[in-house]
């Protein structure tokens, strides 16, 4: 199964170009980039997979729904991924659905960057309700419309902003695409 | 302004640089010395460079010598900067320094003891009175006496030479030390945090740079840190790495190498919970290091002071002090890059001093007296 | 380079540094611990800088090195040669040609875009270090945004020369939550840190930290209402080009006092002066 699967082809270039388009779209909340390899790994979305293969390794842990557990072994093979016991011990999770961020492990104010990454499957980055990004990285807010976040997504992000620098970073991938809404940022409806 | 010539920067590196070989290799009249020499003439250097360059290998540590003309705090860099860019294949299990092929072996709290005392290959009698013999030998080529042969395994398997300190444990007058298999932290990976556990505290001191340990570990011996250190035990000699291949599922010796290790025995008078008792300074470096490893067996067991509710006020005590400025490679490339240009923030410097002086000149002129 | 992955690091530890670089921009102005490695070059003369650059730097980039506001500085010299050598990419000593810039102790006179990456070698990374020399206390201190310290420094200051003395390395608050320390850049320069386009990285080697100010974020010089952040310049035009506006580097001529006064910026200084050749001897 894993050689069906392969990962990256040309692993130093591709997980290079990723990692810019992770700091791309972290450094600028919001803004949507698009990887120039996709990596097909069903039920791993391309830009989901790229990401993974990106950042994690033996060396944190990862946590994955249950859609997505067919995963592990291709992510075994790939990155040696260390699996997480609990949502609250994961430094990375990724997911098809959010999990209450409350219950997700957002640091300590000595070591907020201790805080936990999420990695959000979304069918689109678009055509979802519109929210207002403010904060760090924007010359002016911006508006983005993904689909695939819980209703009381909005509450939620507010409390994660209100434990800055606590927090948890959230990258929401569709397909090739996806973009960042780290901890700093401030969401408004519509 | 050779410094910042407009167009030489290139130029002038490659000169230096060029220069650098030609200096390195010396009159060419003198036979160039091969690593080999090194490697078997000059092994203290060789060790040391092992030590605070972490990266055992005799062959890489006398290129390091080699290259750096000698400079030892160079070519541990030279060794530590190769060592991070290999791959880890395994974590060894702990080496068993209790089943050393003992090359040298004394303790100074008994006379004699089971294992015995075993002077080995040691400075510590010699008189340093300086041997012309020896430039006299190499001069003529006269090969020296035979090297001693290394004490051999011609018996039987290496048994067990049992630790001073144990015996002291047996009798309960030794603090016991926490058992644990947690796997210890690793300063090469995560950087260091404080409060820094004893695990982190003795893999910095193990790679720290000698002389700090020796001035640190003498500075406890003068009064700053209450400190009562005997030789419980100090001993060197060869020991075997072993790994567990998961696949595997037992161990496999991967080879051997040279250690040194020592023992402090400490006072302790005791507390609320803890009877008086002797406590343990730990010691250990990779080749032979006797006085590397006693510094750090001393600064080991000053950093305890805080966990034995002693005060903690001298040097040796104050463990985020110690372990930031023990590392000679950190403290050297800090120290040197002085030497680097430091002109633009000089300049800030320049024009803020003359204006403070203008300030203060005008305030002197307007109150008619000094401040 | 035979035997070396592309820019040096494995690519583990890139992911590590990436990691760290990640939630230091979610995090503007704090301190990120990493597993800083040893690097080829000594501790102190760039190598948490390098590190970061090494971490981000791909194929298609074009790196500017710079150490005082020059291309031509040994040590910058030395530094962009490392990555000729081990990545293979591009260099330029031109401001508005490079993708990532690498410097130590100044940032260009021209403004940068949001295209490009700012790379701060840093010595010193804790901004309180000279106050408090224990990290384990300064860490509670940026746990509690509790920065009196800091304040009571540079009041003493004011009260007893008239002036905060700080002329490098100027304290500032980042993103009103993190005291932060910009590198030894001097006074003059910490102004444009305020809402900077391009992305800015802090890498600090020996003291293993990396930090960031992601574009367009307050950065803003500690000071008071009564007692406002004042740039420090030698009050005089570039001798090369004019310049009146540019940080000056003053070059002694004489044994006699006699002094003569450049743009540190050799490129902007270069390009005032129309002149092609600022395309220097970069490899």
């Amino acid at each position: 199964m894993t050689l069906e699967k392969p990962g990256f082809i040309d692993p130093v270039a591709e997980a290079q170009a990723c990692f810019r388009l992770v700091l791309r779209t972290m450094s600028s909340p919001g803004q949507i980039v698009t990887l120039a390899n996709p990596v097909a790994a069903p039920p791993l979305t391309p830009a989901t997979a790229a990401v993974l293969l990106t950042l994690v390794d033996a060396e944190v842990s990862l946590w994955l729904d249950e859609p997505l557990a067919d995963s592990w072994d291709w992510l075994a093979f790939h990155a040696g991924v260390v699996r997480a016991t609990d949502i609250g011990s994961a430094a990375f999770l990724c997911t098809t659905r959010l999990p209450p961020l409350a219950e997700v492990f957002a640091g300590t104010d000595a070591a907020p960057e201790t805080g936990a990454t999420i990695i959000l499957q979304v069918p689109s980055l678009e055509g979802g309700k519109k929210l207002t990004l403010y904060g760090p990285g924007l010359e002016t807010p911006i508006v983005i419309a993904p689909q695939g976040l819980p209703a009381d997504f909005v509450a939620q992000w507010e409390q994660n902003h209100r434990i800055f620098p606590r927090g948890i970073d959230l990258l929401l991938c569709a397909g090739s695409s996806f973009c960042a809404l780290p901890r700093s940022v401030r969401i408004g409806e519509g | 302004m050779a410094y910042v010539a407009v167009k030489g920067g290139e130029r002038a590196i490659d000169a230096a640089h060029d220069w650098l070989a030609r200096v390195r290799r010396g009159a060419p009249t003198v036979p160039e010395i091969k690593t080999d020499q090194i490697a078997e003439q000059l092994g203290r250097a060789v060790d040391r460079v092992m030590a605070e360059g972490s990266c055992y290998d005799r062959d890489l540590g006398a290129l390091a010598v080699k290259q750096a003309q000698g400079d030892l705090i160079e070519a541990a860099f030279l060794l530590r900067a190769y060592r991070t860019t290999l791959p880890r294949f395994a974590s060894s299990l702990p080496v068993e320094t209790s089943a050393m092929l003992i090359h040298r072996r004394i303790s100074a709290i008994y006379k004699d003891l089971p294992g015995g005392q075993v002077l080995g290959p040691t400075y510590d009698y010699t008189h340093r009175l300086l041997d012309f013999a020896l430039a006299a030998e190499a001069d003529s080529g006269v090969a020296p006496a035979a090297p001693l042969p290394p004490a051999e395994p011609d018996q039987t398997p290496p048994a067990v030479t049992p630790r001073v300190l144990d015996m002291l444990h047996a009798e309960g007058l030794m603090g016991a030390e926490p058992q644990s298999d947690a796997t210890p932290g690793d300063i090469t990976r995560e950087p260091m945090s404080f409060p820094a556990e004893r695990d982190i505290r003795l893999q910095a001191l193990a790679r720290g740079d000698e002389g700090f340990l020796l001035a640190l570990g003498y500075s406890t011996q003068r009064g700053y840190g209450n400190s009562h250190p005997f030789v419980g035990e100090l001993r060197m000699g060869d020991v075997s790495v072993e790994i567990e291949p998961p696949e595997l599922g037992f161990a496999i010796d991967i080879g051997r190498i040279t250690l040194t290790e020592c023992e402090m025995v400490n006072q302790f008078g005791g507390s609320k919970t803890e009877p008086p008792q002797f406590t343990r300074g730990y010691g250990l470096c990779f080749g032979h290091g006797e006085r590397k490893a006693m510094g750090m067996a001393l600064v080991d067991r000053a950093m305890r002071a805080e966990e034995l509710g002693e005060d903690a006020t001298a040097p040796a005590q104050d463990i985020e002090f110690v372990l930031y400025h023990s590392d000679n490679i950190e403290a050297t490339g800090f120290v040197e890059h002085l030497k680097l240009p430091h002109y633009v923030d000089f300049q800030s410097e320049l024009e803020t001093i003359r204006e403070i002086r203008r300030t203060s000149q005008n305030s002197t002129d307007a109150a008619g007296e000094p401040l | 380079m035979n035997g070396y992955n592309f820019a040096y690091l494995d690519e583990p530890t890139k992911r590590m540094i990436r990691r760290a670089i990640l939630k230091a921009v979610a995090i503007p102005g704090h301190q990120v611990p990493f597993g800083a490695r040893e690097m080829p070059l000594p501790y102190g003369w760039g190598t948490g800088g390098i590190q970061v650059t090494a971490a981000i730097l791909g194929a298609d980039d074009v790196l500017k090195v710079i150490d005082q506001g020059a291309d031509d500085t040994t040590n910058a010299v030395s530094i962009r040669r490392f990555f000729s050598r081990v990545a293979g990419v591009e260099t330029t000593t031109r401001t508005r040609d490079a993708s990532v810039i690498q410097t130590r102790h100044r940032i260009p006179e021209t403004p940068l875009r949001d295209d490009q990456i700012l790379v701060y070698q840093v010595p010193l990374p804790e901004p309180l270090a000279k106050l408090e020399p224990s990290r384990a206390e300064t860490k509670q201190m940026h746990a509690l945004a509790d920065y009196g310290l800091m304040h009571v420094k540079l009041y003493e200051d004011i009260a007893r020369f008239g002036h905060v003395t700080i002329s490098y390395d100027y304290p500032v608050m980042v993103n009103d939550r993190y005291l932060m320390s910009p590198s030894p850049i001097p006074a003059f320069d910490t102004l444009k840190m305020n809402r900077m386009p391009a992305l800015q990285l802090f890498g600090a080697g020996r003291e293993k930290r990396i930090y960031a100010v992601p574009p367009y974020t307050t950065v803003r010089p500690l000071d008071f209402d009564d007692h406002p952040f004042a740039l420090i310049r030698a009050p005089h035009a570039c001798t090369l080009c004019g310049a009146t506006n540019s940080y000056l580097d003053e070059v002694v001529t004489d044994d006699r006092g006699g002094r003569m006064f450049i743009c540190s910026d050799t490129d902007y200084c270069a390009d005032r002066r129309g002149d092609a050749a600022s395309e220097g001897d970069a490899a």
